[in-house]
């Protein structure tokens, strides 16, 4: 057991909380890093996928189903999703409009 | 045969007997106090999964003195825990002598003295956690930090009433408002105190739906209690499953002590974010917590003797717990109020209240208070930050004091 005189605790409190505050504050710097460093090349990923469907959305091929954006999802799986909804529609593919498909997770 | 005689001795050797021996009042005592307890767990709903264990185990344990008058049948032998806490024993931390004498619920106890249970509850909680709301904000780990100040204002009010360094330090961590944190740091530095440091941690933590309001309102503007909080963005998974590993390497090199505790909690987090171990964070969600849950309160509740729960320095720690609750709530919303101040109005302080831990039902309190003034006002998930950076702050207060006492 450890008696203590009342300054040794005040200064062990003080010196407690701000090693508490030190710890987060330095933990919070490195999740912001972390944050700024993992979501910097995601976006510029998706700048450089978006540039690359640019020429393509700008002029859909005659009859397609025009632009459309995929997320989490093959294209192959994609085209037949469209044409399952067309089929139970009765409607031809080429009159309607796909904005987005996305894989739900959960 | 003699009748009388043999009546006699049944008498004699019958529980009841034992109101009448020497300290037997107590022990009458503690069972009443069970009861109270399991009304309160049963019937109040105070934290039922821990109470209703923690009120058995008190109620096992006295009345397992009764029937063998603290002789080798009982369930919970405190002389033989003092013994294996005493340097001049011959029998100093060995658990071999334990095992060889011991019941059935200072057997569970090994696991509590070990520090296992509440790093297995820690795993579990990582497991049920999603840190999604703090790593999008990471200011709120401030707010965690600014919650731990019951911590340190009770452990100064402790050594005032004259507890010693060891005791004080795990009465303050009751501020921690975070039950497994608690029930850890006593274990290392003052078990003799386990006991009604577990009941005013578990009980206050039930209260909270009652404590927070009123200083919530003392300490906030109406307009500050108004504002509403900009939606916060989405976090990849790659974050989430990197969070938990560099938390662990971070936190455990600045303070070795909180490995047990921030190694569990990442370790479970890390089961639950990689996406490759659904049965392992299943597992550690549900049926390892609820084992471990039923061993970590039943042996804390056997604790609960007479000798060392019926004492003045039990009524001090209730008091001095729930003024840790309240100054670990005014800490967090003055921390709340500053960031108020300084985001020009951006945040609510009142989710600044959920740094005391308590996950997740000081958030709820945060939203519920919230949205009774504007009810547009979604903050949970603000308030989720907080919450779960107290969770770490306070296993960092804990490891600070584990270092200087320990």
């Amino acid at each position: 057991m450890t008696e203590m005189s009342i300054g040794s605790a005040v200064l062990t409190a003080v010196m407690g909380y701000a090693v508490v505050f030190f710890g987060l504050i330095l933990l919070m710097i490195v999740v912001m890093i972390l944050g700024k460093a993992m979501n910097k090349p995601a976006s510029e990923t998706a700048a450089v996928r978006d540039a690359e469907q640019a020429p393509v959305t700008r002029t859909p091929a005659p009859g397609s189903a025009g632009e459309i954006k995929l997320y989490d999802t093959d294209p192959k799986d994609a085209a037949m999703i469209m044409a399952i909804v067309a089929d139970t529609l009765g409607k031809p593919i080429n009159e309607l409009r796909f904005i987005s498909i996305r894989e739900v997770k959960e | 045969m003699d009748v009388l005689a043999t009546l006699q001795k049944l008498v004699m050797e019958s529980g009841f007997a034992g109101f009448f021996m020497a300290g037997g009042w107590k022990n009458l005592i503690m069972i009443l106090i069970a009861f109270v307890l399991l009304y309160l767990g049963i019937v109040r709903k105070f934290e039922p999964l821990l109470l209703c264990g923690i009120a058995f185990g008190c109620l096992l344990s006295n009345l397992s003195y009764f029937v063998a008058l603290g002789g080798e049948n009982a369930l919970y032998h405190p002389e033989i825990w003092s013994t294996f806490l005493d340097p001049s024993s011959p029998y100093y931390h060995s658990y071999g002598y334990i095992m060889s004498n011991c019941g059935l619920l200072d057997f569970f106890y090994i696991g509590v003295k070990a520090g296992i249970y509440p790093s297995l509850i820690f795993m579990g909680v990582g497991a049920m956690t999603d840190f999604g709301p703090l790593i999008s904000d990471p200011k709120s780990m401030l707010l965690g930090a600014a919650a731990q100040l019951g911590v340190f204002a009770a452990f100064f009010g402790a050594i005032l009433l004259g507890f010693t360094g060891n005791e004080a330090a795990s009465i303050g961590i009751i501020g921690g408002a975070d039950g497994p944190t608690a029930i850890f740091l006593t274990t290392k530095l003052a078990p003799h105190l386990l006991g009604p440091i577990a009941i005013a941690a578990y009980s206050y933590m039930a209260l909270i739906p009652m404590i927070q309001p009123p200083l919530m309102k003392l300490f906030t503007t109406e307009e500050m209690r108004k504002v509403k909080m900009e939606q916060k963005r989405q976090v990849s998974r790659n974050e989430k499953i990197i969070f938990p590993i560099v938390v662990a390497t971070f936190v455990i090199l600045l303070l070795p002590s909180t490995a047990p505790l921030i190694g569990c909690l990442m370790l479970g987090n890390l089961f639950r974010e990689c996406g490759v171990t659904d049965r392992l964070s299943d597992t550690a969600q549900n049926a390892l917590m609820n084992i471990v849950t039923i061993f970590l309160a039943t042996s804390v509740g056997a604790t609960m003797v007479a000798d060392t729960f019926l004492n003045i320095q039990t009524i001090f720690i209730i008091i001095l717990g729930l003024i840790a609750f309240s100054i670990s709530t005014i800490g967090g919303l003055l921390g709340g109020r500053v960031m108020y101040q300084v985001t020009g109005g951006k945040i609510n302080p009142l989710i600044g209240s959920a740094g005391v831990s308590a996950v997740p039902m000081a958030a709820r309190v945060s939203q519920d208070v919230g949205r009774k003034y504007n009810k547009s006002n979604f903050l949970l998930m603000h308030a989720m930050g907080p919450n779960v950076a107290g969770v770490i702050g306070s296993a960092i207060a804990a490891g600070f004091l584990l270092s200087v006492f320990g």
